[in-house]
């Protein structure tokens, strides 16, 4: 009873105490008085964030806050990673116990405007698709009428299956599962002829496939799902940092700043849009209220969006993931900064 | 007729002079035969179920022995088990298939100690030894009574070994159960019990609100003795499991001997007060309850505030499992003939001391195997903290699964997993059954 008490005194005390430090300054200048970014991700996505044999954190979304870290504070290793649940993660946002969301969250209109939140852009764009066993010998999800679906249940995925079959005047039998892994399970055993889930998901269960070349991924990609990262709302230089960061990223794989040679490219470039980047020219940095060299910092950490995509998800990797929405503007994909000016 | 009868009786003297020696009985009616007859082969149908479940047994080992025995323990990831696998051969119709047990040796660490810094692994395992041994003069009453100081000083100390920090932070909040226990031993003879008692509850939350913190920090500085802090997000894996499960058990406990009283009480608020508590924790789920501690109160609290999430979860597990174990507490209660309460008041003590000397310790007697199996509920309930992001053993198999090196394992890690917790859960419960049976003074 008194121990129980003296828990909750204990919660009394540290919420007088955070209330306290809440109160002076916005998320930068808590970020820079902690001394290490709060940063939520999943608690287990393939590719996208995971704790390796070491216990740290490795992944594309884990490259994000890593790059924000070193942007602000200076230091990649400087992020305390705090895992969510589809369920926990919008309110360990909305409640500061993470000052930068970064776990493959579709930008919705709801997400954005309903539940107060700022998507600072896109790091990854995905898509619905549709996987089925090679021997069934289907190349287009046109040719799918009929067909038990395995799907999990409660997400957007559902209602995009039943508007795609319904628009195409298919008919499909679903097969509800609850977690990607036991959907992996169902397939493999053939309680469903097809899995459907993001494309960037169906790309990392077929990998851990005994034997992936027996399974397809069809073309079709039949809903939007752009992943971003996301803050709050109302602490408007917080978000421009996140999304000047992410930006950086994706302008120093488009001018060809990696992290091999943002060392010397500064100083020996003639580019003045690099220059601007990486802080030997202007004063883009002191805007933000960072060090001039943010955005340096921010690419050496895990080196420029191309690096990251492939050292994580890309083609190299047992992922293996093609850029297709997510190369750069110029290589016919969807990757577009402003300018840095 | 009789006389040749009698002849022949007269002329072979069939009447034995010496005892036959003693014979074993017939292999049929005795040992291992006797007990197969008797309990497996009693009748036609007996016999057939027997054969059949023989069967079904054997087909389940011939399935799963080889799988488990002839599992790979060296290697690097799950490609690297197939590889290995594939070299072996097929061998025979199970070779195809054999367990990965490779995951757990490459993910021991994390399974058993989460994030928890690996230099200071002995921390959590000398808290677990010194745990163990302050439990044991609680739970076999043949160890010397002096043991119990540890026990006392048990949780304060295995909160210092796992979370660090300094060393006054616990002295200081154990001095406020000094500062209860003295209002209680000292305020009795002037204040009145009454008084006594809200003083006892009411100086050490003073204390510890407004004390404690420059207490801390001041000793602190004058006398800086700590260890290196480890934050309860390094936490994971079993030592969570334990950490929660284990403060989960020892809060719950007596605060659920209070609630029961409380509940049994003919004062009306403490009375109602004990009701409502008990019937609202026990009418809602845990898992909600769990959702609370993480969603609501992240709302409820300001911004920015930084309440330890884990904290958060201890508090919640500690109330679910009080509220039940009052239930059983009670009917423990319910179970004592009213004689036994009439008795201590005939003896002329008082409330407390009926309590403590003749009622208590009757109805915790009868309410072991209840409260056990609600520990044993309880510690079992832990892994739903990974709906709430924490890593509990089950949060880390989705974690190593989603590392691309061990995307595809299941069983293995459900396996482990289940045979760690059964492991904590049978010796509980036979332990229970250790004290049920040491215990039993009713009338055979």
């Amino acid at each position: 009873m008194k121990k129980s008490v003296f828990l909750g005194t204990l919660a009394i005390a540290g919420a007088v105490a955070g209330y306290a430090s809440a109160q002076d300054g916005g998320t930068l200048a808590q970020v820079q008085e902690r001394g290490t970014l709060n940063c939520g991700v999943t608690t287990g996505l393939t590719g996208f964030a995971a704790p390796d044999a070491n216990g740290e954190w490795q992944g594309f979304d884990v490259g994000v806050c890593r790059a924000v870290a070193a942007a602000v504070l200076g230091d990649p290793s400087a992020v305390e990673f705090v895992p969510t649940t589809g369920q926990t993660r919008f309110t360990a946002l909305a409640s500061g116990e993470i000052d930068l969301l970064a776990r493959n969250t579709t930008w919705t209109f709801s997400r954005d405007v309903d539940l107060a939140f700022e998507f600072v852009g896109v790091n990854y764009y995905d898509g619905q698709g549709f996987m089925v066993p090679r021997e069934l010998g289907v190349s287009s999800a046109l040719e799918l009428d009929g067909a038990t679906v395995c799907i999990q249940t409660g997400t957007t995925t559902e209602l995009n299956l039943a508007d795609f079959f319904s628009s195409n005047n298919m008919s499909y039998e679903p097969v509800p599962i609850e977690t990607n892994a036991e959907a992996q399970q169902q397939y493999l055993a053939g309680a469903c002829d097809v899995y459907t889930t993001d494309a960037s998901g169906l790309a990392a269960t077929r990998a851990t496939f005994e034997d992936p070349t027996a399974h397809v991924v069809l073309p079709e990609i039949v809903s939007k799902e752009p992943l971003g990262p996301l803050v709050r709302h109302g602490d408007n230089e917080w978000g421009d940092i996140v999304r000047w960061t992410l930006n950086a990223l994706i302008s120093a794989e488009e001018l060809g700043v990696t992290s091999a040679n943002v060392g010397e490219i500064g100083s020996s470039t003639e580019n003045p849009e690099i220059r601007r980047l990486l802080g030997t020219e202007g004063e883009l940095g002191a805007m933000l209220g960072l060090e001039a060299d943010w955005a340096a910092n921010a690419i050496a950490a895990g080196g420029n969006y191309g690096e990251l995509f492939e050292g994580n998800i890309g083609e190299a990797t047992p992922i293996g993931l093609a850029r297709g929405l997510n190369a750069q503007w110029t290589d016919g994909g969807l990757l577009y900064s402003p300018p840095f000016r | 007729m009789s006389e040749l009868h009698s002849e022949t009786a007269l002329d072979t003297a069939y009447v034995r002079t010496e005892m036959l020696p003693e014979q074993t009985p017939p292999v049929t009616v005795s040992g291992p035969i006797k007990w197969a007859r008797e309990n497996l082969f009693s009748s036609v149908w007996n016999a057939l179920m027997t054969i059949i479940s023989i069967y079904v047994i054997y087909v389940v080992l011939v399935a799963i022995l080889p799988w488990m025995l002839n599992g790979i323990w060296d290697a690097g990831s799950l490609n690297e088990c197939r590889e290995i696998r594939d070299a072996r051969g097929g061998s025979g119709e199970h070779g195809h298939d054999v367990a990965c047990w490779a995951v757990l040796v490459d993910r021991w660490d994390q399974l058993m100690f989460g994030f928890y810094p690996s230099d200071l692994y002995w921390r959590p395992i000398l808290a677990l030894v010194l745990f163990l041994t302050a439990i044991a003069p609680v739970l076999y009453d043949s160890l010397p009574r002096k043991m119990l100081i540890l026990t006392v000083l048990m949780p304060f100390l295995c909160f210092w070994l796992l979370w660090g920090g300094s060393i006054w932070t616990p002295i200081v909040v154990a001095l406020g159960f000094v500062l209860g226990w003295a209002v209680v031993k000292f305020g009795e003879g002037t204040l009145g019990s009454m008084l006594a008692t809200i003083g006892a509850i009411l100086v050490p939350i003073l204390f510890w609100m407004y004390l404690t913190g420059p207490l801390i920090s001041g000793l602190h500085s004058i006398l800086p003795i700590g260890i290196q802090s480890v934050e309860s997000r390094a936490f994971g894996g079993f030592l969570l499991a334990f950490v929660i499960g284990a403060s989960g058990i020892i809060l719950s406990m007596p605060l659920g001997v209070i609630l029961a009283l409380g509940r049994q009480s003919d004062l009306f608020i403490i009375n109602k007060c004990s009701v409502i508590f008990i019937e609202v924790i026990r009418g809602v789920p845990l898992i909600v309850w769990l959702f609370t501690a993480q969603l609501l109160l992240g709302y409820f609290l300001p911004p920015g505030s930084n309440f330890d999430l884990m904290v958060r979860v201890i508090i919640m597990v500690t109330l679910f499992s009080s509220a039940y174990i009052a239930e059983v507490i009670r009917g423990g209660l319910a179970a004592l003939p009213r004689g036994q309460y009439e008795g201590a008041d005939s003896l002329g003590l008082n409330y407390w001391q009926s309590m403590q000397l003749i009622i208590l310790p009757q109805a915790l007697k009868i309410s072991i195997p209840g409260i056990v199996s609600s520990f044993i509920g309880l510690f079992k309930d832990t892994v739903l903290v990974v709906f709430i992001g924490l890593f509990d053993p089950i949060g880390f198999s989705n974690a190593i699964r989603a590392d691309t090196d061990w995307n595809g394992i299941y069983w293995e890690l459900f396996i482990f997993i289940g045979l760690c917790f059964f492991i904590c859960c049978f010796g509980m419960s036979r332990y229970s059954q250790y004290l049920e049976r040491k215990l039993a003074t009713d009338h055979r």
